[in-house]
C-alpha cells in the first residue's frame, strides 16, 4: 500500500469524511481562541464551561431540542453563574469555576442516570466522532462558521482586551462586554468540540494549541495562524493513526496535539527547553575562553 | 474656556477604608500637573477616579467639561498604566502596543489607515523608540517600556494624559526625553497629570504641584508645595532631605 492509498482509505467511508471534517473544524476553532485563553489565563474557564454543557446536552435529548441548544444554555449559564459567584462573594475565581462547573457535572451525571433513553453517557464523555450525523456536521459547521467570524472580526479588541484592558476602558470601550462576549463564544467553541473529543478532552483542545503556538513566537498575529495550523495538522493525524490502530479517535487526535506540544516545547528555537541549555553551554564555554 | 479636568469634593471609598476625602482637583488646558503624596495617599485611586473605573461616593467628575464617559468616547483619555499593572510577556510588539492607541480613530474591525500608521510612526520617533519597535514589549529597558506606552497616548492625540508614575525605575535620560515631551504636550495645548516621587525634578516639569493625602492638601506653584512645611504635611518630614544636605 503506497501512501497515497493510505490517506484515501478511510475517505471512501463517510463516517470517516464527517469525522475528519468535524475534527479538523473543531481543532481549528478552539485553536485560535485558546490563543486569548492562554494568554489571559482562563485556562481553567475553558475546561469549566466544557464540563458544564453536560446537562445541556442531556435535556436537550429528553425534550428532543438540538443538542447544541441545550449545551449553548448551559455554557452561558455556567459563565454568568461564576462571575456571579466571583463578584458577589469574597470567593476568587478559580473557587467560583471549580463549584460551578462540578456541580453543573454532576447535574448531568444524575440526569443521565435518570432518564430512561439510548443516550450514551460514553459518547458525551469521549467524544463519538465516528457517530456523525450529517445534522450534527451542519450544527458544527454553523455554530463553527458564526463563533470563528466573530472571533477573526474583532481580534484586535479581544487582543487589547487580554493586553491592557485598562486602556480599552479609557478608549470608551467596554471591556466587561468585551470579556462577556468572549466567554460566549468560549461556550459556542465548546459545543463544536464536543462532537468531536468529548466533555473531557474539549478543555485540552482549547490550551494545547495556544500554548504551543506561544512558545514558538513572540507576535500574535503569528499565533493565530500557527495555532490552528498546528491543531488541524494534529488532528487529522489523529483520525488517521485511531483508524488504522482502532483506537478512540478523540483520544488520538489529543494525543496527537500533546506530542506536537512536547516537540516544541524541547525544540522550539526560542523557547526550547533544548535550545535553553545549549545557549547556556555556549555561555559558560564563552566564559571560559574569555577568563 | 472649560477645565480640562474638573473634580470637586470626591470621596472614595473601597469597602470601609477611605481612600479619597472629598478631594478638589482642577486641571487647566496647556499644563502639566504633578501629583505628589504618600504611598497609599490616594494618587492611582483619583486616577482612577478621573477615569471612571472607579465611582466616587460623593461629588463630581468632569472631563473636558463632559463626564468621564463622554470623554473617553471621544478620545480625550490617555492613560500610562504602572509598571505591575502590564503582562511583560504578551506577545505584541512596541510597535503594536502603540498602533493601540490609535483603535478610536480606526472602525469596527480596527483596522489600521495610512494616517493611522504615519501617527504611529511618529509617535515612535518622538520617544526615540523607532530603532527598537519591532521588539516584544518586555524587552525594553524599564524606560524604554514606559517611553513606549507614552508614544501611545501620542499617537492616540489624546489632550489630557494620565501618568500613573512613569519615573519609578527610570534612568536620567529617559526621564528626560519623557519630560520633554510631556512639556511639548502641553505648549499645544494638551493637559498632563503624572503622579512621582522625584520631587527634586518637579519643578522643571510641572506647572502646578498637588498635594495629597487622602484630602488635597494644596494645589498650586511646585517651587511652594515643596516647601519643606508643606512636605511635612503631607509626608510627616522633609522627603528632599535638605535639611541634612545643606
Ligand atoms: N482595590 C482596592 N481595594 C481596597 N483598597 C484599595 C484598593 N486600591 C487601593 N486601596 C487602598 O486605598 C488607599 C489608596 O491607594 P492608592 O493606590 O490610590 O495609593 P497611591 O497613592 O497610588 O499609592 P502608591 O504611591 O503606593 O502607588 C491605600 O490605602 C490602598 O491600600
Ligand atoms: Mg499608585
Amino acid at each position: 500500500m503506497n501512501l497515497f492509498e493510505l490517506l484515501a482509505e478511510p475517505l471512501g467511508y463517510t463516517f470517516m469524511v464527517r469525522a475528519l471534517a468535524v475534527t479538523v473544524i473543531a481543532a481549528i476553532l478552539c485553536a485560535v481562541l485558546s490563543c486569548w485563553l492562554v494568554l489571559i489565563g482562563w485556562s481553567l474557564m475553558g475546561d469549566a464551561v466544557s464540563h458544564a454543557v453536560l446537562p445541556g446536552v442531556v435535556l436537550a435529548y429528553i425534550v428532543g431540542a438540538p443538542f447544541a441548544l441545550g449545551a449553548l444554555v448551559f455554557g452561558f449559564l455556567a459563565v454568568a453563574l461564576i462571575g456571579g459567584v466571583r463578584d458577589t462573594s469574597r470567593l476568587k475565581e478559580d473557587a467560583a469555576i471549580g463549584i460551578v462547573f462540578t456541580t453543573l457535572f454532576s447535574f448531568g451525571l444524575v440526569l443521565i442516570s435518570v432518564t430512561p433513553s439510548h443516550l450514551d453517557l460514553n459518547h458525551i464523555i469521549f467524544g463519538n466522532l465516528l457517530g456523525v450525523s450529517a445534522a450534527d456536521l451542519w450544527q458544527v459547521i454553523i455554530l463553527g462558521a458564526v463563533t470563528f467570524l466573530i472571533l477573526i472580526l474583532k481580534r484586535k479588541d479581544f487582543t487589547l482586551y487580554a493586553f491592557d484592558s485598562t486602556h480599552a476602558h479609557a478608549l470608551g470601550m467596554n471591556p466587561r462586554m468585551i470579556g462577556a462576549v468572549l466567554l460566549g463564544l468560549l461556550a459556542m467553541t465548546s459545543v463544536v468540540a464536543l462532537q468531536a473529543v468529548g466533555v473531557i478532552l474539549v478543555v485540552a483542545m482549547l490550551i494545547i494549541p495556544g500554548a504551543s503556538a506561544y512558545l514558538l513566537t513572540n507576535s500574535f498575529g503569528k499565533m493565530l495562524v500557527i495555532s490552528p495550523a498546528l491543531a488541524a495538522l494534529a488532528g487529522i493525524i489523529g483520525v488517521y493513526v485511531s483508524y488504522y490502530l482502532d483506537a478512540s479517535t478523540g483520544g488520538m487526535v489529543v494525543l496527537s496535539q500533546g506530542a506536537i506540544f512536547v516537540l516544541i516545547y524541547l525544540f522550539s528555537p526560542r523557547q526550547g527547553l533544548v535550545a535553553h541549555r545549549f545557549a547556556v553551554r555556549r555561555r559558560r564555554k564563552n566564559l571560559q575562553h574569555a577568563g | 474656556m472649560t477645565l480640562a479636568i474638573d473634580v470637586a469634593n470626591a470621596t472614595v471609598h473601597y469597602g470601609s477604608l477611605l481612600a479619597l476625602d472629598k478631594a478638589s482637583i482642577q486641571l487647566e488646558r496647556g499644563s502639566v500637573c504633578g501629583l505628589v503624596g504618600m504611598n497609599g495617599s490616594g494618587k492611582s485611586t483619583l486616577f482612577k477616579t478621573i477615569m471612571g473605573l472607579v465611582k466616587p461616593d460623593t461629588g463630581s467628575v468632569l472631563v473636558n467639561g463632559t463626564n468621564p464617559l463622554q470623554a473617553r468616547k471621544s478620545g480625550a483619555i490617555g492613560y500610562v498604566p504602572q509598571n505591575e499593572a502590564v503582562d511583560w510577556d504578551f506577545p505584541i510588539s512596541v510597535r503594536e502596543v502603540v498602533m493601540t492607541g490609535r483603535y478610536g480613530h480606526m472602525g469596527f474591525t480596527r483596522r489600521p489607515r495610512k494616517a493611522d500608521h504615519e501617527a504611529v510612526e511618529q509617535a515612535l520617533a518622538r520617544v526615540e523608540l523607532t530603532e527598537q519597535a519591532s521588539r516584544q514589549i518586555g524587552q525594553l529597558s524599564g524606560g524604554q517600556k514606559k517611553r513606549a506606552f507614552v508614544a501611545r497616548c501620542i499617537a492616540q492625540e489624546a489632550n489630557i494624559m494620565l501618568l500613573d508614575e512613569p519615573f519609578a525605575g527610570v534612568d536620567k535620560r529617559s526621564e528626560a526625553t519623557i519630560t520633554k515631551l510631556l512639556r511639548e504636550v502641553a505648549d499645544q495645548g494638551g493637559s498632563v497629570l503624572i503622579s512621582t516621587h522625584d520631587l527634586h525634578a518637579l519643578p522643571n516639569l510641572a506647572d502646578q504641584a498637588i498635594l495629597l493625602m487622602r484630602k488635597v492638601l494644596m494645589q498650586g506653584d511646585p517651587q511652594l508645595v515643596l516647601q519643606p512645611e508643606n512636605l511635612a504635611m503631607a509626608f510627616g518630614l522633609d522627603p528632599m532631605n535638605r535639611g541634612e544636605d545643606a
